[in-house]
């Protein structure tokens, strides 16, 4: 049976934001298609209309030359059309081989053997690792990730969609999954890959279809492009791809954190004995894989982590002056002590936004206490909101939208914008550029560049390598809650960072002050 | 499994968000929800007991507004349940889900049903001071207990702010046993029936006036704290993610025993009114399930305690309409709470299509070819 699929003139609405419009695409059987474009492109949107998740407002799909109907995840798998999911759909507390047939309605016993041994057959063909008894939530992401394509091939799935798969992996284990992608397009798969990394669209893909704006703006063979092409095509104008790194000058010391180390609730030790020096007028790039102890060392800096006995952050105003040991403080201790730490969290929403207030009202989140009135001062954060929708392009339908209904990329901006108009001397940023397009990331990549300049100490915590090795004067790895290493920005490589993200040992040499 | 593929039509019909509606459609679709219950509750009225429904409503009317003493006591047990409500909305701004409203009620009662027996000596005012304050502090005090457990322990808030009621709930019983009166009555009886201390004074010729300027004003203190002060702020905050208030600096434990003790203490306010502004007196039924009706008066209202008024009044008029068309047709007290039931349902059910909208196949298809 040929499965290709057509999808003509697709259109989809939500309310009266146009996500796709008269999009048109072709997928064949044996071929990789990377569906690129920018945040709020639609690709996602378009590819949930492929696996029955949205319905499309217009426009037709076609598989095999047959027009269908998609009205359900479990249509688009009688279709042979499987998709996964930025966020896995998987149940924690069952295995993978639970996983695998959950749903799938194949009468009232199942031999979970039978299973195992269908879903070794599978592994053994494209060269995956899965043991079918393990439990997801003892699974790395990879795993995690891996057990997500088994499920969909083992439900026979002939055209596999994967939105930004390699977002949450290593390079060496983007490595693999390319490979094993390779294998399934050797196979006769067709297979579809939303990315935002250029060089992986290079890397993996036969042809590139690119949408802006929610409208379809053209394909192209991969082997008659470039990056610099594909991006002018998702951007609409010329974008320089380059990230700037000006020389640090007077470097001058700003936090020491010397044998800190974090134990979490359960008694883990999230930070382990973890030492290092960050300086004004220049930015440190926070490498390692996630989970290794990123989020507890920016979250112990800010005064939200508790730091066992015997650890010392010692902070370093502008002037050189003071020094306060911020250990055991409150964030309200740290700002009233004068220091002017920006913080901008992983988890925007959850922690640095209030998603259901409007712009004015999230400025005055880490302000509001100022000035003795018991009532919040309205005038200063409303004039700062709109200052920072203007000079950030803040995309949004009124200043008090609540901000939990912009767009990620808008939602950032909001975040970095107030976190900057404190004009800090320290700021810190985790996963600053994550699932933003390329235009913000490079706006937020300049930002950075500008507090540098400014004298601020800047701490880059980051997943892209690519990203850290252009950006960061210094690259700190973390493994498992230590140091494994930090690194000049200038004269490392991808491999010796990865493999330090992997190995505490490894890089014990490349240890500078 | 490709032999297991059907042919679908496309759905008939699809849902679909909003993105934003006109207020006068959306009051469009609240008033059609309206005449809708309406209508249903007439057609059950007339198959069930063939009684005109024009009439009913008619009695249901004047049962709540027939007569000078009848507006006055709706709006009486309208500022009542609007007190309680006015209570709850920063405990579940907070989203800490306070159903100890009834115990929180009956501790105030308790309050100023003591100081109205002890202290039945001391001048008018002061008395009735005296009497708010305490009713406050006791009211206030049901509602730190859990707030502390919650907040040093995380204890699920809504279990114990449930057997919260139960203790309260004792109490009366204890104290109905001590100021007994006149003895083997099992009731307290009218305190203070000849002096009237501790009652709340006429107002402009009004017994209830005073119940109406102390609520309203209630009303519009926590319409400031909750929309305009630093520390309504923090309420909202601590309501969205606890992490985000962490991250603000804000101390959660704090926020959240104030804002319990808060809460609390506005229902106990609410059980002053009941003994000094209504009954003149204390029972185990002095709260009578209204700490659970104005949960949903809270929510209704999304906490604007302006649009509480509205809701209250509402709850309030259907009770009364029901026990009057109860008494008039010779029903029972089931046909009231199956008319308040069908308007409920569709008062509340409305908000759906008002959040929503639906999307039929063939207007698809114009909009595609458009």
């Amino acid at each position: 049976m040929t499965n290709e699929i057509r999808m003509v003139n697709i259109r989809k609405t939500f309310g009266e934001v146009v996500a796709n419009d008269k999009v048109c695409l072709t997928i064949n059987p044996g071929e990789i298609l990377s569906l690129l474009g920018e945040n709020g492109s639609g690709k996602t949107t378009l590819m949930n209309m492929l696996s029955g998740i949205y319905q499309p407002d217009g426009g037709h799909i076609f598989v095999g030359g047959r027009e269908v109907v998609i009205r359900s995840p479990r249509d688009a798998f009688a279709l042979g059309i499987g998709m996964i999911h930025q966020h896995f759909k998987l149940v924690d507390v069952l295995t993978a081989a639970e996983n695998i047939i959950l749903g799938l309605n194949e009468g009232a016993l199942t031999d979970l053997k039978a299973v195992g041994v269908r879903v070794k057959a599978i592994c053994d063909r494209y060269g995956f690792v899965v043991e079918p008894d393990k439990k997801v939530y003892e699974m790395s992401v990879s795993e995690k990730q891996t057990l997500e394509i088994v499920k969909l091939l083992y439900r026979g799935a002939e055209i596999l969609i994967l939105d930004e798969p390699t977002a949450v992996l290593t390079p060496q284990e983007t490595d693999m999954l390319f490979a094993v992608m390779r294998n399934m397009k050797e196979d006769g798969k067709a297979i579809i890959i939303i990315t935002h990394k250029l060089h992986e669209v290079m890397d993996i893909s036969d042809r590139v279809a690119v949408l802006r704006k929610g409208l379809f703006i053209g394909e192209v063979p991969t082997c008659e492009t470039d990056p610099q092409k594909l991006t002018d095509m998702m951007v609409g104008r010329a974008v320089s791809l380059n990230i700037d790194r000006p020389e640090p000058k007077e470097r001058r010391e700003c936090l020491s954190m010397k044998n800190v180390t974090v134990v979490d609730s359960d008694g883990v030790k999230k930070l382990n004995d973890v030492s290092f020096t960050a300086y004004g007028g220049e930015i440190l790039g926070i490498a390692g894989i996630s989970g290794s102890g990123q989020k507890e060392l920016l979250e112990t800096v800010a005064g939200l982590c508790r730091v066992c006995p015997g650890g010392v952050i010692a902070y370093t105003a502008q002037d050189g002056a003071e020094r306060d040991d911020l250990v055991g403080k409150s964030p309200v201790e740290i700002r009233n002590l004068g220091v002017r730490l920006a913080f901008v969290p992983e988890d925007r929403l959850g922690m640095g936004l209030v998603g259901s207030m409007g712009i004015p009202d999230n400025m005055m989140l880490r302000s509001y206490k100022e000035g003795h009135s018991p009532f919040t001062n309205r005038k200063k954060p409303k004039e700062l909101g709109a200052a920072v929708v203007r000079d950030l392009e803040v995309v949004t339908p009124g200043l008090t939208t609540p901000v939990r209904k912009l767009s990620g990329g808008n939602v950032q901006k909001v975040l970095v914008g107030r976190e900057l108009a404190a004009s800090p001397s320290l700021l810190m940023t985790a996963y600053a550029v994550r699932g933003l397009d390329i235009n913000t990331s490079y706006t937020i990549y300049r930002l950075l560049n500008e507090q540098k300049g400014r004298g601020a100490a800047v701490i880059y915590v980051g997943e892209d390598l690519d990203v850290l090795l252009e950006l960061c004067d210094r690259i700190l790895v973390l493994c498992a809650g230590q140091i494994s290493g930090i690194v000049d920005g200038r004269n490392t490589t991808k491999e010796e960072v990865g493999l330090m993200m992997t190995h505490l040992s490894a890089a014990e040499e490349g240890v500078d002050s | 499994m490709k032999q297991k593929l059907k042919e679908h039509k496309e759905p008939f019909v699809r849902i679909a968000k909003r993105v934003k509606i006109e207020w006068w459609k959306a009051w469009g679709i609240r008033g059609i929800a309206l005449v809708g219950a309406l209508l249903v509750c007439a057609a059950i009225i007339y198959a069930v007991v063939a009684l005109n429904p024009l009439q009913v409503y008619k009695a249901m009317f004047e049962g709540a507004f027939g007569t000078n003493k009848r507006l006055w006591v709706t709006i009486r047990d309208m500022m009542m349940l609007l007190c309680i409500g006015v209570g709850l909305a920063p405990a579940f701004k907070m989203r800490f889900w306070n159903i100890g409203a009834e115990g929180q009620i009956l501790a105030g009662a308790i309050a100023s049903a003591a100081c109205m027996i002890y202290l039945g000596t001391l001048p008018g005012i002061l008395l009735l001071l005296v009497m708010f304050l305490c009713s406050a502090v006791a009211g206030g005090l049901w509602g730190l207990f859990p707030g502390v457990f919650k907040a040093k322990w995380n204890t699920n808030e809504t279990l114990f702010t449930l057997m919260m009621n139960y203790i309260a709930l004792q109490l009366v019983a204890f104290f109905v046993a001590l100021w007994e009166n006149p003895r083997g009555s099992n009731k307290v009886g009218i305190i203070n029936p000849n002096t009237r201390a501790g009652w709340f004074p006429p107002l402009f010729g009004q017994d209830y006036a005073l119940n109406v300027i102390l609520v309203l004003a209630l009303a519009a203190i926590m319409f400031l704290y909750l929309k305009y002060s630093k520390q309504g702020y923090e309420i909202a905050v601590v309501g969205e993610s606890e992490n985000t208030a962490r991250y603000a600096g804000i101390r959660v434990p704090s926020v959240v025993i104030r804002t319990m003790t808060i809460s609390g203490a506005v229902c106990g306010i609410a059980g002053f009114l009941v003994v000094s502004g209504a009954s003149h007196t204390i029972s185990i039924s002095s709260a009578g399930g209204r700490g659970f009706t104005a949960i949903i008066v809270a929510w209704l209202a999304k906490f604007n305690t302006f649009v509480m008024i509205l809701i209250a009044g509402l709850l309030v008029f259907l009770e009364k309409g029901a026990i009057e068309i109860a008494s008039r047709f010779d029903l029972n007290n089931f046909v009231s709470q199956m008319i308040m039931g069908i308007l409920l349902f569709f008062i509340i059910g409305c908000e759906f299509f008002i959040q929503y909208e639906l999307k039929f196949r063939d207007k698809k298809h114009k909009e595609a070819q458009a």
